[in-house]
């Protein structure tokens, strides 16, 4: 690997920017796209691909064998919200291996007994927020069911682009959450993009079960090609 | 996404600046119930030191001793390692899984 190659790799890295690697493995030669060249790239479909799977793996070009090495960033989850659905979906989600942080200015739910082992933010969303690097490889929860918490949080995470944003509520609740919103400045496509009710309807009942569906959801954000999450949405 | 490897990748950048030969081995190939998947890797420096995994400790040995002859000719190789050899003393992965290795030269 040419050490411009290695540089320019770990700057990406370093911005949590998915770069993919295409060596031949006959001679060694190589070369690193970036996401954002991706969809100009003539590897486009495979590379797209193996992205989204977040898998590397080898393809067969034109009688060439190249290895795609995908390096994306860990996933984060932020969860607003340290409640009872919480206290199961953390550990849930860090044994997927996405990065949790839960988020919650009162501090009687967000104590380190109820949540044993989880970085904890017992601040207002304004405050919390910003250090925490939100940013599209982040699903971003909102659980508390209050609107001077969760409502400022969303605003957040429509900024940042999350992957995917999912918010506790009936239909009804949601309704006059988007008005709340649309009345802060959110735009209608951001609205749209709410999973809400939270979580793939599985008849979800318990905390923990909840918990599954949430990030079952989130899981088919991540990965299912695009027209596909269409479908199961 | 979900890639929780140490950050060897930068340690191989800062190898290199500090005046070392690296090499960088990576697992491309793997087929049964191989302990690293494709994408996992390791870097060497021309001490002998390394860092990260491509089998769990398996055949890390084999794969370091080849690196610092890529690292001494410039040239990429590719290793492959199966199930171990009793008879012969080959190193193998004791988990019955087989993997590909690409070791290339850092620089």
């Amino acid at each position: 690997m040419k050490l411009e190659i290695l540089k320019e790799l770990n700057a990406e890295r370093a911005a949590r920017r998915p770069v993919i690697i295409v060596t031949d493995t006959a001679n060694g030669d190589q070369r690193l796209v970036k996401a954002a060249d991706i969809a100009t790239d003539p590897l486009r479909a495979e590379l797209s691909k193996q992205l989204r799977m977040g898998k590397s793996g080898n393809v067969e070009v034109a009688g060439k064998k190249l290895f795609l090495n995908v390096y994306a960033p860990t996933a984060k989850l932020v969860i607003i919200g340290a409640v009872h659905i919480s206290q199961a979906l953390a550990p849930l989600a860090r044994s997927l291996d996405y990065d949790v942080t839960v988020v919650d200015p009162r501090t009687a739910f967000a104590s380190p007994e109820r949540f044993p082992d989880v970085p904890l933010v017992a601040e207002w969303p304004d405050v919390a927020l910003p250090p925490l690097n939100v940013d599209h490889y982040t699903a971003f929860v909102a659980v508390t069911h209050d609107p001077k918490i969760d409502d400022p949080a969303l605003l957040h995470a429509f900024d940042r682009d999350c992957f995917y944003i999912g918010a506790l509520g009936s239909r009804k609740t949601h309704a006059k959450r988007a008005e709340r919103l649309r009345a802060q400045g959110a735009k209608d496509s951001d609205i749209a993009r709410i999973h809400a009710p939270i979580g793939l309807d599985i008849g979800a009942v318990s905390p923990s079960e909840i918990a599954v569906a949430i990030m079952a959801e989130i899981t088919a954000q991540l990965r299912l090609p695009p027209k596909e999450k269409e479908e199961a949405a | 996404m979900l890639n929780r490897d140490e950050d060897i990748l930068q340690a191989a950048e800062t190898w290199q600046k500090q005046g070392h030969g690296v090499a960088l081995a990576t697992v491309v190939e793997t087929w049964g119930s191989a302990p690293r998947p494709a994408g996992s890797s390791l870097v060497i420096n021309d001490d002998g030191t390394f860092l990260g995994s491509v089998s769990g400790g398996c055949v890390e040995g084999a794969v370091v001793t080849e690196a610092l002859d890529v690292i001494a000719s410039g040239q990429p190789k590719m290793l492959e390692f199966g199930v171990a050899d009793e008879t012969a003393w080959n190193v193998g992965l004791s988990c019955g899984g087989t993997i590909r290795v690409f070791v290339e030269k850092v620089g």
